[in-house]
């Protein structure tokens, strides 16, 4: 599925970095209905989950009420060059995964 | 067998002279500050939540409850020994009063979270942050919705 994710490229040693990440998904909340009347089932993602070189530094739990195409920005320190692994987990067994390369002087 | 009009005004009719007007009853289909008062002690559990350190950013007039960006920000160092653990966000009126949960962490720098939110009415948006003494700080926004979202018959 796709994902974006914007992670600078470059930082110095204990820069606060900000980190974006926007995923496609329709995040159905489960209460709507369709003309003749039938429940449209939820289907969204429950949470996103971003580890640091294998540390996990952030996480969410999403609910019905985040917009369709989950976007969500945050901020970390810049400590290590390395990986930022992003995974998103939602209903219907819904898992997606993306990652973005750091160097850190 | 269909009921005419001129049955049920008959019934009604009936009814109304007996003193039982059939009542009927919906499940709402909105939060009530009930819910988010539950939603919140679910997250904090006895703790006092104060008013302050939070921030939250949001437009106090949205045209499209679909997609509505939100920034919640808590004023914090961000070192070791003083941090934000996490963020909730809680509102009143749509069908379910939790928004999101965010989980930071000391290495986070900045105590800040953005994203796009749906609201289905004119309501109130509340913020909490858990410090890392585990004290709770809060804010609230007001805002005024247009459009509704989320329970909007599919096209």
């Amino acid at each position: 599925m796709a994902a974006l994710i914007n992670v600078p490229a470059k930082a110095k040693r204990g820069d606060v970095i900000e980190i974006r990440t926007l995923t496609s998904h329709i995040m159905e909340t489960g209460f709507r209905h369709t003309a003749d009347g039938a429940l449209v089932p939820r289907d969204i993602i429950t949470s996103l989950t971003c580890r640091y070189n294998g540390t996990e530094i952030f996480r969410a739990d999403l609910f019905p009420a985040i917009a369709a195409n989950p976007y969500l920005s945050f901020f970390t320190v810049a400590k290590e060059s390395g990986k930022f692994e992003f995974e998103w987990v939602g209903d219907n067994g819904y898992s997606s995964t993306a990652s973005a390369s750091i160097t850190v002087e | 067998m269909r009921t005419t009009r001129r049955q049920f005004l008959s019934i009604a009719g009936g009814a109304t002279v007996a003193g039982t007007i059939p009542m009927v009853t919906l499940r709402p289909l909105q939060a009530t500050p009930a819910m988010l008062n539950a939603a919140i002690r679910n997250v904090v559990g006895e703790a006092q939540v104060r008013t302050g350190k939070v921030k939250l950013d949001i437009p106090p007039l949205v045209e499209n409850g679909n997609t509505v960006p939100m920034t919640v920000s808590v004023a914090s160092p961000m070192t070791a020994g003083d941090y934000v653990k996490s963020i909730h966000v809680f509102n009143e009126k749509n069908p379910q009063p939790n928004i999101g949960n965010f989980y930071l962490n000391a290495a986070s720098g900045r105590a800040q979270v953005s994203t796009r939110i749906r609201l289905a009415d004119t309501q109130k948006v509340v913020a909490i942050a858990r410090l890392s003494d585990d004290t709770f700080w809060q804010a609230t926004a007001e805002i005024v919705v247009t459009l509704a979202a989320c329970t909007e018959e599919m096209n």
